[in-house]
């Protein structure tokens, strides 16, 4: 039973903790360095190395093939973000794509027994906090008076219910994400776990270092690998970009309703004022 | 003594309850999946839409599941050790 004593399901590993300033609140007084942190200054490190090679020595006539891939994410993600936000928004595809490949790779970590930066509830909830953002940025630019009275409708009593739905979309993005990808790779060390016991109780009998090799762990967990850590992880990456898109793209048409109400209000209180002068 | 092992079998029984939740997506998805089939066999050269539709679609009907999931993950790991470092 020596695996199962083993097998562990645990958040991130701290690795260290700076103080900042003692005795303050909400976590300021220490900066804690944990693995999912540092993995994913890893997977920053690769996009940008991937990039950096990717865009190194371009010519106007692709000569290189790494132009023409990189020619080719390129095209595709602005054409993704085009297709699903609209020509207005042709300039988010930067970002979009950021996003995507910064949480496509992070899942993509856990292929190699590796803690993925996503099993951190912090790190998606950063993204999603990001994303949040942008979308109470883009209704408020439609006025912050129609803002927060799009909270009162279709009734005043209704308040609270809408508060707590503008609060469910970040949350249900962060749990969604976290969910998939913790589910993954807690089914897989368990998984894991089960191949080394059955190995153990089968070829326990065979001499020294023999009856302790998990003979079962090599090549059957890739099937479960294939599905739980790259279709997974690949998939989530796609369907947060996705619901990023659509949250700022429909704040953004509430925001421009918000103020084209405005605009047809004013204009129609000038009229009566011209027409109650004449 | 007793109390830990109140408060371990209580987060263990609820971590199981709350995995009912799985039930819900499991269902929902299974349908959209037979759906998404039926489609594609009346119009096979709309595949590629109908799939990426389909696979977004299943994953924000798995949301509610998701939440069964990180409550039981909460109840397994987080829950006993809140309160058996008190007890």
């Amino acid at each position: 039973m020596n695996a199962i004593e083993q097998m562990q399901i645990t958040g991130a590993k701290i690795y260290c903790e700076i103080p900042l300033i003692p005795g303050a609140p909400f976590g300021l007084d220490k900066l804690i360095i944990s693995e999912a942190q540092v993995n994913s200054w890893i997977v920053i490190l690769l996009v940008t190395i991937l990039c950096i090679v990717l865009t190194r020595g371009m010519k106007v006539r692709p000569a290189s093939r790494r132009q023409i891939i990189a020619e080719f994410l390129v095209e595709k993600a602005s054409n993704f973000v085009r297709e699903n936000m609209g020509e207005s928004f042709a300039s988010f595809a930067p970002f979009i794509a950021a996003l995507m490949a910064l949480s496509a790779f992070s899942s993509l970590m856990s292929i190699f027994r590796l803690y993925a930066p996503t099993s951190d509830l912090n790190t998606i909830a950063g993204w999603a906090i990001l994303v949040f953002f942008m979308i109470t940025y883009y209704k408020i630019k439609g006025g912050l008076g129609g803002y927060l009275k799009s909270f009162t409708q279709p009734i005043f009593i209704l308040t609270p219910f809408n508060i707590i739905g503008e609060l469910a979309t970040p949350i249900s993005m962060m749990f969604r994400h976290f969910g998939n990808i913790v589910s993954g790779s807690v089914i897989m060390t368990l998984i894991y776990a089960a191949l080394s016991v059955l190995s153990a109780a089968v070829f326990g009998w065979l001499p020294g270092f023999l009856g302790q090799f998990p003979f079962f762990q090599v090549g059957i967990p890739v099937v479960l690998s294939a599905y739980f850590d790259i279709f997974s992880g690949l998939l989530q990456a796609f369907i947060f970009a996705m619901l990023t898109m659509m949250y700022v793209s429909s704040a953004a048409e509430d925001g421009e309703a918000a103020a084209e109400a405005r605009r047809a209000k004013k204009l129609r209180r000038q009229n009566k004022k011209i027409i109650q002068e004449d | 003594m007793m109390e830990n092992a109140i408060v371990l079998a209580g987060s263990a029984i609820g971590a199981g309850l709350a995995m009912i939740a799985g039930i819900g997506p499991g269902i929902g998805e299974g349908y959209a999946v037979g759906k998404a089939c039926e489609a594609i066999g009346r119009q096979p050269e709309c595949k590629g839409s109908v799939t990426s539709t389909m696979l977004m679609g299943c994953a924000v009907a798995e949301t509610t599941g998701l939440y069964g999931f990180v409550v039981a993950l909460l109840l397994l790991f987080v829950t006993p050790n809140m309160f058996l470092g008190k007890l």
